[in-house]
C-alpha cells in the first residue's frame, strides 16, 4: 500500500521536474544548444582542421562524446541545483516535507529530473553534432550506461550543492570553480596520454577523465583509461553521492529548523 | 473519544538557545473546532511547524489520531492538511499543478487529483484561475489557495496558521463560512489567530498561548464568560462577620480578606449594600489583576496595530 503511494509521490515530482525545465525550456535547453554549437564551429572545424587526427580519429569526431558529456555534466547538475534551491527558497520544498513521501523518494525523484534533463540536452547536442560529422556508435549500451551514471552522478551532486547553499551565487561557485577546470582537465578535447607524465597521474584523480573516456568507447571504441576502472569510479561516486544527499535530507539540513 | 491531537511535554530551543516552547501540552478531540490563540512570538507557529515535522521539536510528545510523530510518522502526517502562515507555493507554476502534485505527494492518483483539484478550486472560487501562475493572485486568493491544496489529500484534521492575516474582512467572513462548513463534515480544525474575534466567531475550545507557554485552555464559553467578569478585594475591618452576598460568586480569603466577581451585567453598588446591610465595613477596594485580561489587553493592542498599518 504505501509502495503504491510512494510510486505516485515519485511520479508526481519527476513530473514536476521535467514540467519545471521544459516550461523554461529558453533557459535550460537552448544555451547548452548554442554553446556546442560554437565549440563544434570553432574547435571542430575552424581549428580542428588544422590539428589532424586525434586517438586516431578526425579531431571533430575525438571531441563530440567529450562535448556531448559536457552537457550532460552541466545540464544535471544544475537542473538539480536551482530547482532544489529554488525549492528552498520560494519553501514550496514543504510541500514534500510535510507529505508522506519518504526521503529516498524525494532524492530519487529530483535526481530523475537532473537526469532527464541531463540525457535530453545531450540527445539536442547529439542532433546538432550530426550536422558537423558522422556520428558511429562502436558500443551503444556503454554509451546508454555512461550517460545514465554520469547524470545520476551530477544530479545528486547538484542535489548536495542545493541544501547547502544558502543564496543563488551558492549554486554557480561549485560549476565555476570545480566543475569547469575539471571538465576542460577532463580529456573532453586532448588524449590524456598526450600529457607528460606527471599530469596524465593527476588526471587520474579527475573523475570526469573516466566519464568522458568511457562514453569516448561508446563511440569510437577508444579509451585512455580501462572501462572496468571507469564504471567503479562511476559506481562509488553514485553510492557515496546517494548516502550523503540521504543523510542531509533526514537530518533536514537546510530545510527544518 | 479519541484525540485528533495530543501533544505532551513539548519543548523547542532554537540554534541559537532561543527556547520558543516551554514545555506545553495540548490535546484536541476529534471533530473540534480548536483555537490556538496568542500574540505574535507566542510560539504557534512553532508549535504547528513541529506537529507538521517542518521544525524538530527538542522535547516532549506529538500524537495525531494516536500516531506518534516519532514512530509512525508517515501515517501521522498523512492525516493532516496544512495552511501554512507564509504562501509556500511555487510562484511559477499553475493552480491545477499546484494542487494535482501536491495530492500525488500523498499518493492520490492523477485523475482522482485533477477531479479534486476541480471541486476545491471551484468552491473556493479560484476556478477561473486554474491555468494562471500562482504569482498572478491576489494575496486572499493565495491563502485560498493554500487551502485547497491543504485539502487535496482529504486529510481529517486541518491546521491553519494565521489564515486570515492580511485577508480583508468580506473575505474573511466567506472563508470563515467555508471552514464551518468543513468541520460540519466532521473534519477536525486547529486554527492559530491573534484575533480574539475570530476565535470566538468559529471555535468551541481554546487555547491561549504566550511566550512558549499554555496560559489557559478551555473551552469557548468559559472563557467568554471569565473575560465578562472582573473580580475585586475587599478589605474589611478585622473581625468582621463572614459576609453573605446573594447572587454573587464570592470567596473569603481570611478574616478581613474578601474577593466578589462581579460581571458586567451586575452593580457593584450591589455589593456594598447587602455587606452594609450586615454591618460590614469595608476599607479599601481594588481590582484583583487578572493575568488573562493583561493578556487579552495586549492581544487586542497588536492586533488593531496591525489593521491600522
Ligand atoms: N527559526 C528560528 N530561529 C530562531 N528563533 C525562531 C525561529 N522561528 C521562530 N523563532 C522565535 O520563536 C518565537 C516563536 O515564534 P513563532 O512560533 O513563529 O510565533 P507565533 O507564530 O506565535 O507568532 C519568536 O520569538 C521567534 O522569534
Ligand atoms: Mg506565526
Amino acid at each position: 500500500m504505501s509502495s503504491a503511494r510512494n510510486m505516485i509521490a515519485l511520479k508526481s515530482i519527476l513530473h514536476k521536474e521535467t514540467h519545471r525545465f521544459m516550461r523554461i525550456w529558453v533557459q535550460t535547453l537552448v544555451p547548452p544548444a548554442i554553446t556546442i554549437s560554437l565549440y563544434f564551429v570553432i574547435f571542430g572545424s575552424l581549428i580542428g582542421s588544422r590539428i589532424g587526427k586525434m586517438g586516431g580519429f578526425d579531431y571533430m569526431a575525438f571531441i563530440v562524446p567529450g562535448l556531448i558529456m559536457m552537457s550532460v555534466i552541466t545540464n544535471s547538475y544544475s537542473n538539480v541545483a536551482s530547482s532544489f534551491f529554488s525549492a528552498k527558497w520560494q519553501r514550496n520544498v514543504e510541500e514534500m516535507l510535510v507529505a508522506p513521501v519518504p526521503n529516498w523518494v524525494i532524492v530519487a525523484g529530483y535526481v530523475g529530473g537532473g537526469m532527464a534533463r541531463g540525457i535530453l540536452v545531450g540527445l539536442i547536442v547529439t542532433i546538432i553534432a550530426m550536422f558537423f560529422t558522422d556520428i558511429q556508435i562502436y558500443n551503444i549500451w556503454v554509451i546508454i550506461l555512461t550517460v545514465a551514471l554520469t547524470s545520476a552522478t551530477f544530479s545528486l551532486g547538484g542535489l548536495i550543492n542545493a541544501v547547502y547553499a544558502g543564496s543563488f551565487d551558492d549554486i554557480s561557485i561549485i560549476p565555476t570553480f570545480v566543475l569547469t577546470p575539471l571538465t576542460y582537465l577532463g580529456g573532453v578535447f586532448y588524449s590524456i596520454s598526450l600529457l607528460p607524465e606527471f599530469w596524465q597521474g593527476v588526471s587520474q584523480l579527475n573523475p570526469i577523465v573516466y566519464m568522458v573516456n568511457a562514453f569516448r568507447y561508446g563511440f569510437l571504441g577508444i579509451s585512455d583509461v580501462s572501462l572496468t576502472l571507469a564504471f567503479s569510479v562511476l559506481g562509488a561516486f553514485i553510492v557515496t553521492l546517494y548516502a550523503i544527499a540521504m543523510y542531509l535530507i533526514t537530518k533536514g539540513i537546510g530545510l527544518r529548523s | 473519544m479519541s484525540k485528533a491531537l495530543d501533544i505532551t511535554g513539548l519543548k523547542k530551543t532554537y540554534k541559537g538557545g532561543f527556547q520558543a516552547l516551554k514545555g506545553i501540552d495540548l490535546s484536541v478531540n476529534q471533530g473540534d473546532f480548536f483555537a490556538l490563540l496568542g500574540p505574535n512570538g507566542a510560539g504557534k507557529s512553532t508549535t504547528i511547524g513541529i506537529i507538521t515535522s517542518l521544525v524538530n521539536k527538542s522535547e516532549g510528545q506529538v500524537k495525531v489520531f494516536g500516531y506518534d510523530i516519532d514512530s509512525d510518522l508517515e501515517t501521522a502526517k498523512s492525516h493532516i492538511g496544512l495552511v501554512p502562515q507564509e504562501f509556500n507555493f511555487n510562484q511559477f507554476e499553475s493552480l491545477t499543478k499546484i494542487l494535482v502534485n501536491q495530492a500525488g505527494y500523498y499518493g492520490v492518483e492523477r485523475a482522482t487529483a485533477h477531479q479534486r483539484a476541480e471541486k476545491y478550486l471551484k468552491q473556493l472560487d479560484l476556478w477561473d484561475k486554474r491555468d494562471n501562475a500562482a504569482r498572478m493572485l491576489s494575496g486572499g486568493m493565495k491563502r485560498r489557495l493554500m487551502i485547497a491544496r491543504a485539502l487535496m489529500h482529504e486529510p481529517q484534521i486541518l491546521i491553519l496558521d494565521e489564515p486570515t492575516a492580511g485577508v480583508d474582512i468580506e473575505l474573511r467572513r466567506s472563508m470563515w463560512e467555508f471552514l464551518r462548513e468543513l468541520n460540519k463534515q466532521g473534519i477536525t480544525i486547529i486554527l492559530t489567530t491573534h484575533y480574539l474575534e475570530e476565535a470566538e466567531m468559529l471555535c468551541r475550545n481554546i487555547a491561549i498561548i504566550d511566550s512558549g507557554v499554555i496560559v489557559e485552555n478551555t473551552d469557548m464559553k468559559s472563557l467568554l464568560a471569565k473575560l465578562d467578569m472582573e473580580t475585586f478585594v475587599l478589605d474589611l475591618k478585622a473581625g468582621s462577620p463572614a459576609p453573605q452576598i446573594q447572587g454573587f460568586c464570592s470567596r473569603v480569603i481570611d478574616d478581613h480578606t474578601l474577593e466578589v466577581d462581579v460581571r458586567k451585567s451586575q452593580r457593584i453598588n450591589d455589593v456594598f449594600q447587602q455587606l452594609s446591610e450586615q454591618n460590614i465595613d469595608v476599607q479599601s477596594m481594588r481590582n484583583k489583576s487578572n493575568r488573562l485580561e493583561e493578556l487579552f489587553v495586549s492581544l487586542v493592542g497588536s492586533g488593531e496595530q496591525e489593521g491600522e498599518k
